[in-house]
């Protein structure tokens, strides 16, 4: 009970972290959705040694664990002559990662999308970027929405990390209240309870694509 | 860097593969246990399974191991740090492998098991000669990629205090006051580390598919 009383006295505290992790999460999938269909257009058009190169950097990036990224990011970019504060620097490393999945993902999907489609938009005098527009990404919105829908959990998953470069997100604000006030359940439980509801809402989106997907191809 | 720098990485090197390798060996298992709960017949046990795994799998890891060090002292469980590093690994890896097993058990073919049946096989016998022999190996990618995740997620057992790569990194960042080169050599063994076995995972692939003629897409 007592638990309960100190989670909702610092509400304030969950509700921040909470926004920021949303905000990281959001700002990150706004960019390396773009960049990562982008990177998988490269990954599929360009001319062989910029694609293998292109293959080769984001397998390399699939090998890293995420926190060591955002480590040398955080450190790395004051070297360069860059001083970002720890949110830049957790939503500049949660996007470059995720984007080389979201890049192997649209890739993946552009190649299910099926060749007659390609070839009949092509006999109808389509360009590339139309093909791409029209055909491929409303397609692949569809067949690709429940890995993507995955990949979202896990970009909220990571975010978590970013609390050891101090960002204060929503563990970071269940880690401070349970080391301020000596009751560890209640804020980690009010914590999962928040990151299950969002994963839930990304669930239910991707539902609602299926529902989609089923009502147009059966 | 200086040579005692970088064999104190090493050394958090050695606890790394070490806590990955007792994670490996306990949640396989355990999840292909939790997979044949979930597919058995005892009342409220597969519901209370679905309802542990969707938990586990929204709950960022991170947040899992201060939950398992923190919580479970209060519920009169008194863990040191590696321990704990332990089970949040081997619940998280479980979790999740389960579900690569339970589609394994799901789409395994009807036929073999009323043949076996036939065959008078108990159903435990079923499952040591029939299921189990040919499900491991049809879903080793999956499960080796599921071994690179949980190797990847090791570095967040530096937060309860686990001297293994990161912590060993981040403290000689601390000492010299140039965090940057440590944590370069860290994310370079890592990297080195997962690449080894996503390589490694393509040749035992390619051998099975020989030698057993289990060709994957």
């Amino acid at each position: 009970m007592n638990g309960l009383l100190v989670v909702w006295d610092s509400r304030d505290v969950f509700l921040w972290g909470a926004a920021n992790t949303l905000s990281l999460v959001l700002g990150c999938l706004l960019l390396s959705i773009p960049i990562g269909i982008l990177g998988a257009v490269v990954l599929t058009e360009a001319p062989d040694p910029l694609r293998r190169l292109f293959a080769e950097a984001v397998d390399l990036l699939r090998c890293v664990p995420f926190l060591l990224l955002a480590y040398v990011v955080y450190y790395g970019l004051p070297e360069l002559g860059l001083r970002l504060d720890p949110w830049w620097a957790g939503l500049m490393s949660l996007t470059v990662y995720t984007t080389a999945y979201l890049a192997e993902i649209f890739r993946a999907a552009f190649r299910a999308v099926a060749p007659d489609n390609i070839e009949a938009a092509h006999a109808f005098g389509l360009s590339r970027s139309l093909i791409y527009r029209r055909i491929i990404l409303p397609q692949v919105a569809i067949t690709a929405a429940p890995v993507i829908g995955n990949q979202v959990i896990t970009t909220i998953r990571d975010s978590a990390l970013l609390m050891i470069i101090t960002v204060q997100e929503l563990t970071f604000a269940a880690n401070f209240v349970s080391a301020n006030h000596f009751t560890p359940f209640a804020p980690f439980a009010a914590a999962v309870g928040l990151y299950l509801l969002m994963s839930c809402v990304v669930e239910a989106g991707v539902r609602r694509m299926e529902r989609v997907r089923k009502g147009r191809y059966g | 860097m200086t040579w005692p720098a970088i064999r104190t990485i090493l050394d958090g090197a050695v606890v790394t593969a070490a806590l990955a390798a007792v994670s490996i060996l306990l949640s396989l298992p355990l999840g292909l246990l939790l997979a044949l709960l979930r597919e058995g017949r005892i009342p409220g046990v597969p519901a209370l399974l679905a309802a542990f795994v969707s938990l586990v799998r929204a709950t960022p890891f991170v947040t899992l191991v201060l939950f398992v060090y923190f919580v479970l002292p209060a519920a009169g469980l008194e863990l040191e740090p590696v321990p704990a590093a332990i089970v949040a690994l081997t619940l998280n890896t479980a979790a999740f492998s389960s579900e690569i097993w339970r589609s394994a058990l799901v789409t395994f073919p009807r036929d073999q098991r009323e043949a076996a049946a036939a065959f008078g096989m108990s159903e435990r016998a079923t499952f040591i000669r029939i299921v189990f022999p040919q499900i491991w190996r049809a879903n080793l990618g999956p499960l080796v990629s599921e071994v690179t995740i949980l190797l990847k997620c090791t570095p967040a057992v530096a937060v309860i205090g686990v001297v293994e790569i990161t912590r060993a990194a981040g403290r000689i960042g601390a000492e010299t006051y140039e965090p940057l080169p440590p944590f370069l050599v860290a994310t370079l063994i890592y990297t080195a580390l997962i690449a080894t076995l996503v390589r490694g995972q393509r040749v035992v692939e390619r051998r099975i598919a020989r030698r057993f003629g289990l060709a994957r897409p």
